[in-house]
């Protein structure tokens, strides 16, 4: 059961309107390394990984849904009020056509969401490895997207998102750590 | 020094269609060096962590973005 608070994690301003940069945050919304696909991701493993681990794939799957959510701000705010022909000339004249105003699971590029893009293997250490690739990606995901955006505040929060996949990827690295156990034991093998 | 930033100089080949560029960079951040996070290590003030995505100095990764009309 999840209790819902009603703000954002983190605050998300949007200097002007600029629906072309809404086209490339929609990777992170839909996009096979997005928040979408980590959450899901993670929210599915927690049934088959050790109980020392399942806690950590709560609370981070949990937080990628607050991400999610952040990352809708973002593209809700940056569309709201464009035109048709604003929305052309920024490349979602295709989004229209089949979403109109609405917001959709799909990436960059107008692939629809499916969950080929996620995985569970049911083995700790692979599940965990292929969870650390996944907040290695997104973190890249982050860095393209402050790079393409000239948006002083909306780059404010990509920072603050692309740091939590840091922190996600090194306390998933932690879990490995927890699950080789063998740490402080004197061996040879 | 320790940096998050790594650098390379690729091959410039004497045809390239593009003006070369001759340093490239790629990202490093900290979770690759830290291994299991110690115990007691130094923590940001509060506010300062929310506003970072961090609590811990050890783990804070700036990225500021390369100019938009430099390739990656």
């Amino acid at each position: 059961m999840w209790v819902y608070e009603k703000k954002l994690q983190y605050p998300v301003r949007v200097s002007r309107c600029n629906p072309r940069l809404a086209k490339y945050l929609i990777e992170q919304y839909g996009g096979a390394d997005g928040e979408l696909a980590a959450a899901l991701r993670y929210l599915n493993q927690r049934y088959t990984i050790p109980d020392r681990i399942v806690g950590l794939l709560t609370d981070i799957g949990t937080e990628e849904l607050a991400h999610l959510e952040m990352i809708a701000t973002m593209v809700y705010k940056l569309t709201k009020d464009a035109t048709p022909d604003q929305l052309r000339e920024a490349g979602l004249g295709e989004h229209f056509a089949d979403h109109g105003p609405a917001l959709f699971y799909h990436n960059a590029a107008g692939v629809p969401f499916t969950a080929t893009f996620i995985q569970a293997k049911g083995d700790p250490i692979t599940d965990l490895y292929e969870d650390i690739a996944a907040e290695e990606k997104a973190r890249a995901t982050y860095q393209w997207l402050i790079d393409l955006s000239d948006d002083p505040d909306l780059n404010d929060s990509l920072r603050f998102l692309r740091e939590r996949e840091v922190v996600h990827s090194q306390r998933f690295r932690e879990a490995v750590e927890i699950l080789k156990e063998e740490q402080q034991r004197k061996k040879i093998f | 020094m320790f940096t998050q930033q790594k650098v390379y100089h690729p091959y410039v080949g004497p045809f390239d269609p593009c003006p070369p560029v001759r340093i490239k960079t790629y990202q490093t951040p900290p979770q690759l060096y830290l291994g299991f996070q110690p115990p007691g290590l130094p923590q940001f003030p509060p506010r300062e962590a929310l506003r970072r995505g961090t609590l811990w100095p050890a783990l804070f990764s700036p990225y500021e973005g390369r100019r938009r009309d430099s390739a990656p």
